[in-house]
């Protein structure tokens, strides 16, 4: 009886992982963009749900299997990210940041209205690379799409985290985010590499929508309250903290999915509000996050 | 001698406000040139007019060919140019500066070049991983030297090096300056409110006065000058 609760209960948090792995990628989506450009980009999750339907007209109208199409949707993602920037972002980038927070909101609209009339409302089933099958896992009964989730987003973090870290594109664009004055002074294009982290967002965007949409079917508002629980978790670990975001991800998918199994008056419906409380308290609580720096304003 | 670095009639802008009437000086190859003149007179914005951070007209040559474009091309041109406040990447760690430093370079020497250069610096490889940010005012002065040292420079553009820092460490800071132009023929312009230690340290020197070249000589000429010893050296 013990035994079985205890099952059940791991069972919940693997697939809390798996939805937090998502919620993880979006968010690091979220902390690359603030951190080099400064705001929010609230068309991220469109951004995503747009990627997601080139994956799905690559596999179901052309017939491509599904990890080229998974590859070939991440180079698309990318080249959106950097021309997005270049683009829009990047003659409204100086001065208040108000004006590109309210460029992002305008791409929301139109990201979402240019899917609808690209591929119509209607939802869409876009195939899972995992099957539905499930695997035994020292009695612990997980799907093996929830594996492989975690596995995909484990691994894209991993890559990122490694170019980020050891590579001289990445020591440049960390540079260029916090320090673009100096940047330029050595040598580094900032305003490339400020595309760049549009491009790496996006792609990230991608990989979240992709894994998303063979749970909840695609359909042009599928990344909305993804975004939102994004936005919880990049808040939770520190919006300018890239392991935050990723921390931050992993806890509340568990968080919300065990409060929605157990907690009898929230339930699934009530996900959303609980990310949003998340929101608010960690505002109130600890504006810099779990792992964010306080932010220190110097004259 | 030859001319490494020529600034023809240079005027700057900061918006309405000019900031450069006209300043022309040269700088040759091996020499260490020292700027100095009174708040405002233009002595930054001479440095930031080289390294392309602010709008210019006039003509700005490096090696007979012209500076154009912003600072990445001043880099790229080898100007490595240490910004007043020490502009080190405080997020990143002493390696990483390093490695930054060495951002326009496409050989592979740069490892060699890290173990080269902290031979002046030997505290850096023992806290090469330590976050810039928590290093003294006196340690990211030393980094900033060191990573406008890794682009191998033609010349090294100085603002304000003594800047909130203790005498002790702005001599010592001056010493390595002078070891690298003397040991590697490292060219240097610095800019200075600190005149004594500029002039003790450098060839020759020029007086900026609102915006205009007022004088210039060798600096043990304008050690002997009146009126620099009068407005500068306070003596």
């Amino acid at each position: 009886m013990v035994a079985a609760a205890f099952a059940d209960f791991m069972q919940q948090v693997v697939s809390g992982l798996a939805a937090g792995g998502i919620y993880a990628a979006l968010a690091l989506a979220l902390v690359i963009i603030h951190r080099s450009t400064g705001v929010i980009n609230f068309s991220q999750g469109e951004m995503a749900t747009l990627s997601t339907y080139i994956a799905w007209t690559l596999t179901v109208n052309h017939g491509w299997s599904y990890w080229p199409a998974f590859v070939a949707t991440l180079g698309f993602s990318f080249l959106f990210g950097v021309v997005t920037h270049r683009v829009v972002i990047r003659p409204v980038e100086r001065g208040n940041v108000l004006r590109v927070v309210i460029v992002t909101i305008g791409l929301l609209i139109a990201f979402n209205g240019f899917v609808v009339w690209q591929w119509s409302g209607e939802p869409q089933a876009l195939p899972s690379p995992f099957g539905t099958d499930t695997v035994d896992i020292g009695g612990v009964i997980v799907s093996v799409q929830d594996v492989g989730t975690i596995a995909v987003t484990i691994g894209i973090v991993i890559l990122l985290w490694l170019l980020f870290q050891f590579t001289k594109v990445g020591l440049a664009l960390r540079a260029a985010a916090v320090n673009p004055e100096e940047a330029r002074l050595v040598g580094v294009r900032v305003t490339w590499m400020l595309a760049l982290g549009w491009g790496l967002a996006a792609v990230l965007g991608a990989v979240a929508g992709m894994l998303t949409a063979p749970s909840v079917g695609l359909d042009p508002q599928m990344m909305q309250p993804i975004l939102i629980y994004a936005f919880a978790a990049a808040v939770l670990g520190g919006i300018d903290s890239p392991f935050g975001a990723v921390v931050g991800g992993l806890t509340l998918g568990v968080l919300l999915n065990l409060i929605g199994v157990y907690v009898d008056f929230v339930g699934p419906e009530l996900k959303l509000p609980v990310a949003l409380l998340v929101i608010l308290v960690v505002l109130l609580v600890r504006p810099s996050g779990l792992f964010g720096r306080p932010e220190v304003k110097r004259v | 001698m030859t001319t490494l670095l020529e600034l023809d009639q240079v005027e700057a802008h900061y918006g309405p406000v000019q900031a450069l009437r006209d300043v022309s000086l040269t700088v040759s190859e091996g020499e260490v040139v020292a700027v100095l003149g009174a708040n405002g007179a233009g002595k930054t914005t001479t440095l930031r007019a080289i390294s392309g951070t602010v709008a210019r007209s006039g003509s700005i040559e490096l090696e007979g060919k012209e500076l154009k474009g912003g600072p990445e091309a001043a880099a790229k041109a080898g100007i490595a140019h240490v910004p007043e406040g020490r502009g080190t990447f405080v997020d990143l760690t002493v390696i990483e500066n390093l490695r930054l430093g060495a951002y326009t370079r496409r050989d592979r020497k740069v490892k060699e070049d890290i173990t080269r250069v902290s031979e002046y610096f030997p505290w850096m490889v023992e806290r090469g991983g330590q976050r810039a940010g928590t290093l003294s005012g006196g340690e990211q002065q030393m980094l900033a030297l060191a990573r406008a040292l890794m682009s191998r420079p033609r010349l090294l553009l100085l603002d304000e090096p003594s800047l909130g820092l203790a005498p002790m460490i702005v001599r010592e800071f001056f010493r390595i300056v002078r070891e690298l132009n003397e040991k590697e023929g490292l060219t240097v312009l610095v800019v200075e409110q600190d005149a004594r230690i500029a002039l003790r340290s450098s060839s020759r020197a020029y007086v900026l006065e609102v915006g205009k070249v007022a004088l210039t000589g060798t600096s043990e000429q304008l050690r002997g000058d009146e009126s620099v010893r009068r407005s500068y050296l306070g003596y």
